[in-house]
């Protein structure tokens, strides 16, 4: 027999355990995605030692769908994922080709086939990742032209299954009615993985992060703060998670440079300057009285 | 008569797996891929129709094979289909290479027509067989 293969030392090889332990350190919670992630590296590495011993192999489906509220990191895990896919060899050259509705169909008859191609000719040997996909079927319009660009997506995602892979993205609720009245889609996707809502503790945790990469840190009481405004936050009308939560922290470095303007004497330090502080957060709209609304 | 032209004119015509690796290592040099077709076998019909815009932006071959199937659909058999790669760099800003991909089934060749001229003078003419039809109809029987 032509002997065995050392799935852990292939494993060790491909790179691929460094880009999982820095896809589970950089990314806050969202427990079920990372663990289909982990399936899907697992499947394939499988893929691979059964091609290497002469088994039988069919190339696997790897067009996803991702579902989940604003903010939860669809598109952040879509960009992982493409370096990923490349480094288990799946996709050839691991870029990731970013759309919307408007790059893929046109503005008159004949347009969007030439339009939908190009953009499909960019994507091959990546990920083509299309952002908010729903808008692609307009029902109410039976002459969109976004049908178009579908069947031709439709297409090429059967035919050309080992030079591309489409990643849909969007709000769980619409990519169910998309995929009700395309049932071709969800057939021709194998992975549905849906983001879940952080937890209260992993938007601070996430804050956290964002103010490092930042160059920014929060004080003991900024933190407190902080976990009240989430609380608070989450209940009111457009929460969006770890969008919030960003535009949250640019409006608190606004405040922060506001009080370190207004000072009396004018001198600060670079901690100071570095320092989001309690009184920062604490002048949220959010914290207001709960009656009067807020956007 | 097999019309021969480009890098690999010496070559048995280029598989479909021999164009991908082709035009990867044009991609892999930044060198943007075209594709054109012609129906006039001249060897001086320089310009050929191009299909499409010149592919800066395409990575990977397979897009650049998509657009070749397209072309193949529309022109195949009846066109000659070539492929080319242009180099923008300072210095070069031209062609590197070109090689054909496609050609018709049956290729009549050329006639050589001689023109008497004064003085017992001699001006020598190509003409293709094929180009003695219009445009369109050359290949198409």
């Amino acid at each position: 027999m032509s002997g065995a293969i050392d799935l852990k030392r292939d494993f060790a090889s491909s790179g691929l355990d460094a880009e999982l332990a820095q896809l589970d350190r950089d990314l806050v919670g969202l427990a079920p995605v990372k663990r289909r992630i982990r399936e899907i590296a697992a499947l394939l590495l499988v893929d691979r030692a059964r091609q290497t011993l002469g088994l039988a192999t069919e190339p696997p489906t790897l067009h996803m769908s991702f579902t989940g509220n604003p903010g939860t990191g669809k598109t952040t895990v879509a960009l992982r994922m493409a370096g990923i896919l490349h480094k288990l060899g799946y996709v050839r050259r691991g870029h990731l080709v970013s759309v919307t509705r408007d790059d893929l169909v046109g503005q008159y008859i004949g347009h969007t086939a030439p339009k939908t191609r190009d953009v499909l000719k960019k994507a091959m040997g990546g990920v083509l990742f299309i952002d908010e996909a729903y808008y692609l079927y307009r029902p109410e319009n039976e002459r969109d032209y976004g049908q178009e660009a579908i069947e031709i997506l439709l297409q090429i995602m059967e035919n050309q299954r080992d030079d591309l892979v489409v990643i849909l993205a969007g709000y769980a609720d619409r990519m169910d009615t998309f995929f009700s009245s395309n049932p071709g889609f969800r057939s021709r996707i194998a992975h549905h993985i849906d983001f879940p809502d952080y937890d209260d503790g992993e938007l601070v945790t996430i804050a956290g992060t964002l103010l490092g990469q930042m160059g920014y840190r929060l004080s003991t009481g900024a933190q407190v703060a902080l976990g009240d405004y989430v609380a608070r936050r989450r209940s009111q009308p457009h929460f969006a998670n770890a969008r919030s939560i960003r535009n949250a922290l640019d409006r608190a470095r606004l405040r922060q440079a506001v009080r370190l303007f207004d000072r009396d004497d004018g001198v600060v330090t670079a901690d100071q300057l570095s320092t989001i502080e309690a009184e920062d957060i604490r002048a949220s709209r959010v914290f207001a009285d709960p009656a009067e609304p807020s956007a | 008569m097999r019309i021969t032209q480009g890098t690999f004119s010496f070559l048995p015509d280029l598989t479909d797996e021999q164009i991908i690796a082709q035009v990867q290592y044009c991609l892999d040099h930044g060198w943007a891929v075209n594709i054109e077709y012609t129906d006039d076998p001249h060897p001086r019909n320089t310009y050929w129709e191009m299909w499409g815009i010149p592919m800066f932006d395409v990575p990977d071959a397979a897009g650049v094979m998509l657009a070749l199937a397209e072309c193949r659909k529309a022109h195949a058999g009846s066109n000659y289909i070539r492929m080319s790669a242009f180099d923008s760099s300072y210095g070069w800003e031209s062609l590197r290479l070109s090689f054909i991909t496609d050609r018709p089934a049956n290729e009549p060749g050329f006639a050589l027509e001689r023109q008497e001229r004064n003085g017992r003078q001699i001006a020598y003419t190509t003409r293709a067989y094929s180009a003695m039809k219009p445009e369109g109809e050359r290949y198409s029987g």
